[in-house]
């Protein structure tokens, strides 16, 4: 395989000679799914990130100060989607616990867009993630999780419930499918091409 | 997901002083000695940056003077183009430890890291239309 030359310095390289790897995150409260939809469209791993809780050690560079730093391991989920060589998408499952927030920034940099799960019966525990990407302009997608048993609501009843802007998606899904998280997908990238169109257009205009 | 990192052979019930609680039995950072971020060259590796074997490596005397982390993340690249949390996850280690030993592997001529897309620029329409069909014909 052939990759061009692309630094981490360099300046503008051509997509379309190299490698083009790109970042969607999967959000939502805590047992919502978000594994499963993970899984269910990629080949799935774990992953640990060593973080520190506080930046009080920031400033210690040298072994002495190691002790001191609080840093905690974090589990996630991450999966990878090879669309053809050299253009992949990686699918992050955020941490559900809001002491793990600090891993979102570093997360949603760069990010495509978000998947926001929802489970109709806790739609609470959505809301800051919602939150979270309307602040920071980050194109998301909210996907109901349709757990058997949980009363099913029309898309618009979702979307008016959270008060999503206008023109934010909301997908009805079953993480457990294939054809089903793969269409979240879809409409996710549809909807991040079209904020981005926008963007554009602000800027000319 | 501490627990597989603690030795050879089945454990005997009730022979573990420890549990995966106590966390990892090698404090993570010690295989950097102490080292909480990439040297002097101050990449930031993205968690989706590409990590590149490069063509032209240093010679097997410099490779042999690596440690075994070192060692294990470079087969990983040479297996394969991988980002930093697939290496990280292959090689069993937090991404912050994997950022140190790339910084090295970088510095000593080993790799190469593509940057990621800028968030910036994001892909233009006709990546996205790539995408999306990609995704359809899964």
């Amino acid at each position: 395989m052939a990759y061009e030359r692309s630094e981490s310095t360099g300046a503008d390289d051509d997509a379309d000679t190299s490698a083009l790897a790109l970042k969607i995150l999967v959000a939502g409260g805590f047992g919502v799914g978000k594994t499963t939809l993970v899984g269910a469209v990629s080949e799935i791993r774990p992953l640990r990130t060593e973080e520190r809780l506080s930046r009080a050690g920031e400033l210690v560079d040298d072994t002495g100060g190691v002790d001191q730093k609080t840093t905690t391991t974090v589990a996630m989920d991450f999966g990878r989607i090879t669309i053809r060589s050299g253009l992949s998408l990686y699918l992050f499952g955020t941490p559900g616990q809001d002491r793990f927030w600090f891993l979102w920034d570093e997360l949603s940099q760069g990010a495509l867009g978000a998947v926001v799960l929802a489970d109709t019966r806790r739609l609470e525990d959505c809301f800051p993630a919602v939150d979270y990407f309307e602040h920071r302009k980050i194109p998301f997608v909210v996907a109901v999780n349709c757990f058997t048993g949980a009363r099913t609501y029309g898309a618009h009843d979702v979307s008016r419930a959270l008060d999503l802007d206008r023109g934010t998606p909301v997908v009805l899904c079953d993480a457990r499918d294939r054809d089903s998280g793969k269409e979240v997908l879809i409409r996710l990238v549809e909807h991040a091409g079209r904020m981005h169109t926008a963007r554009l257009l602000d800027t000319v205009g | 997901m501490n627990d597989d990192s603690t030795g050879d052979g089945p454990p005997v019930p009730g022979s573990q002083w420890y549990d995966a609680d106590a966390g990892p039995l090698v404090r993570p950072y010690a295989v950097t000695g102490g080292r909480t971020k990439p040297g002097p060259s101050n990449v930031r590796f993205d968690l989706i940056a590409l990590v590149v074997v490069d063509d032209e490596p240093p010679g097997p005397a410099e490779e042999a003077l690596l440690g075994p982390e070192h060692r294990s993340l470079l087969a990983l690249c040479r297996a394969e183009t991988q980002s930093v949390a697939e290496l990280a996850a292959d090689a069993d280690l937090p991404v912050g430890v994997v950022r140190v030993l790339l910084g090295d592997l970088l510095e000593s001529g080993f790799v190469r890291v593509s940057r990621p897309v800028p968030p910036a620029q994001l892909p233009d329409e006709r990546i996205l239309r790539e995408v999306i069909d990609g995704l359809r014909a899964l």
